[in-house]
């Protein structure tokens, strides 16, 4: 075929083929697989940058007290130099275990709703919805929180367990509020929800739909199909995206921290107020450079939440990127 | 033939049940959450509040409104979302077309998925620590650094999980004609997938929007309309944050208020985002 023939459309000026050649756009081919090849490392550098940065702000304080000193302290006032961890760790662990088991059940529920009985037209529906709640702001929940669930928890929840579960040192407090631990755990669970529901529908769906058929065509109820195939398939995927979601929950700042009650001590029951370690940050960023070491610490709480946090993330990740490679693309 | 009722069907029917109420559950607080907001920002929603700026007293009920907010909100997010545009689409290129599914990839997309689990208030103490070591104070540019960190994870995996489906016969077409790795990300992936990277785009913007803890430290709050990136800048949810916190009714209204606000700008860039990407996908092959 002669070089007239070939069909080029455009840079052809005055006659003579000016269209870059094979070794250029090689040369700019292999530029650019170097230039995003740096890019795409940035996100491994980053994840390493942020903990070390925060750790070594951290440091300081280390210096001071063991870390055993920090995290099973009980007294924080910064002012005199005690700086104890305790009532925020425990905070955190109570707001977070409460809306994971507030959470749970309904998202199992509602994802195995979705990839096992509902109809096309159903799901259509729930994607864009879940989309839609993921997408309220932390700020616009913490609102809901104060308006809806505390005055709820305030009036009805309180008197509700005081009065039939009295017996059980969990469910009484002295707080005279609705701000507390299960207006918090309230809260959380609702914003974790799609989270937990989108991930877990999304391992469900990678049970091969024969094996469903072979266990519905002996004979086999959904809900046996359920326990015996689908269940098993997935189980460590269905795990990992409720942990995930529970990493989703220690993390969350404003929403918790509006509803919360911020007052530094140990819980003991679920109506008690908490403090949590992303809303002791939060709060008191502003006068942290005024004391000395108190930025130290502030940073260290930061540096806490995130090693937990990435712990669990990394591991909750890799099950379910082995999980996920089998879903149909 | 008589239907016998045996226990696993009395079991199936209990728990269908319980999946309906889990269901309705859930569905329902998404209704709850948008009929609180409505129903109680909307009465406290005027006119002169979104487009004015705070005026003396206004954290004690007097006249103004969040124009300051609202902008300061558009400006952060929209600069976390352009610089985390400018990382995020190579990335998920690259992962593509370059290395694909090999063990790096898989490396790239872990440390992605474990950025995005970061919560937005330790992206805020890191930005904050980097100000520090700069010499930055608190300003718009702090927090558009902080939201571009927020939001590079997001963007780049809504990106990567919309160009993974592409029809690999379209790649390697492309591929097979002579192109360079380059044309086909440029030229084909681009187009090809120019749906998914805008919905990708504008979620990672509602996502910048709507957080508070990242810019709590970094950009800071001022009643005036940013003109500078060394100044500080107001952002929406802080400032229903703030207002929600004042023990005046008329400024907690506001906050109601606020939020509205806030709500329907994130639910219009949700629901704008799907219509957008209707929109753009006659551009795609199918």
């Amino acid at each position: 075929m002669s070089k007239q023939e070939i069909p080029v459309s455009l840079n052809k000026k005055e006659g003579r083929d000016v269209r870059p050649s094979l070794a250029s756009r090689r040369r700019q081919d292999q530029a650019t697989g170097r230039t995003f090849f740096v890019i795409t490392v940035l996100p491994i550098v980053l994840v390493v940058v942020i903990t070390i940065a925060l750790a070594m702000r951290f440091w300081p304080i280390l210096k001071e007290y063991s870390l055993w000193e920090l995290v099973s302290g009980a007294v924080w006032k910064p002012g005199q130099g005690k700086f104890g961890f305790w009532p925020f760790i425990s905070g955190t662990f109570w707001v977070t275990i409460v809306g994971v088991v507030l959470a749970v059940p309904p998202c199992i529920l509602t994802s195995l709703y979705l990839s096992e009985y509902a109809h096309n037209s159903t799901r259509e529906v729930m994607k864009p919805l879940l989309d839609l709640l993921a997408a309220i702001p932390s700020v616009v929940y913490g609102v809901w929180g104060v308006i809806a669930i505390v005055p709820l928890v305030e009036s009805t929840l309180k008197p509700f367990f005081a009065k039939y579960l009295g017996f059980i040192p969990f469910f009484v407090s002295k707080n005279p509020t609705g701000y507390g631990i299960l207006s918090g755990g309230i809260v959380l669970a609702v914003m974790i929800a799609p989270f937990i529901i989108a991930v877990t529908y999304e391992v469900l769906v990678t049970v091969s739909q024969g094996l469903r058929e072979a266990s519905l065509a002996i004979g086999a109820t959904q809900w046996q199909t359920i326990r015996a195939i689908v269940i098993p398939q997935t189980l460590p995927g269905i795990i990992a995206s409720v942990v995930l979601g529970a990493t989703r929950a220690l993390g969350e700042t404003m929403a918790v921290l509006m509803v919360v009650g911020n007052v530094p001590q140990v819980p003991k029951s679920i109506f008690d107020t908490a403090y949590p370690l992303p809303a002791l940050i939060a709060n008191n960023y502003g006068e942290m450079m005024s004391i000395p070491l108190y930025d130290a610490a502030l940073l260290g709480a930061a540096f806490m939440l995130l090693v937990v946090i990435l712990i669990f993330n990394i591991s909750s990740t890799l099950v379910l990127q082995r999980m996920l490679v089998r879903r149909p693309r | 033939m008589k239907k016998y009722w045996h226990r696993r069907h009395i079991v199936e029917a209990i728990i269908k049940g319980l999946m309906l109420v889990s269901f309705i559950i859930v569905a329902g607080s998404l209704g709850l959450i948008l009929w609180t907001v409505v129903s109680r920002g909307l009465p406290a929603l005027t006119w002169s509040m979104v487009t004015q700026t705070p005026k003396g007293g206004f954290y004690l009920g007097k006249e103004g409104g969040i124009l300051n907010a609202i902008i300061g909100s558009l400006y952060l997010a929209g600069g976390g979302t352009l610089i985390a545009l400018i990382f995020s689409l190579p990335i998920a290129l690259y992962l593509k077309t370059y290395i694909s599914d090999s063990k790096w990839g898989g490396y790239v997309r872990l440390s992605l998925d474990v950025l995005w689990g970061i919560p937005s208030i330790v992206y805020g103490a890191f930005g904050f620590t980097l100000m520090l070591s700069l010499g930055l104070r608190a300003s718009l540019l702090g927090g558009i650094i902080a939201l571009a960190l927020l939001e590079i994870p997001i963007m780049t995996r809504a990106m990567d999980e919309v160009i993974r489906r592409m029809p690999v016969d379209l790649e390697q077409a492309a591929l097979a004609l002579g192109s360079t790795r380059l044309e086909v990300a440029a030229r084909v992936v681009t187009r090809q997938m120019l749906p998914g990277i805008v919905t990708a785009i504008l979620l990672a913007f509602g996502r910048g929007i709507g957080d508070a803890a990242a810019v709590l430290f970094t950009s800071g709050f001022t009643d005036r309309i940013p003109v500078s990136l060394m100044q500080p800048a107001a952002s929406l949810p802080l400032a229903v944050f703030f207002q929600l916190g004042m023990p005046y009714p008329e400024v907690q209204k506001r906050a109601y208020a606020s939020a509205l606000v806030l709500t329907i700008i994130v639910l219009a860039i949700s629901l704008g985002s799907r219509w957008l990407a209707g929109r753009l996908s006659k551009y795609v092959m199918k």
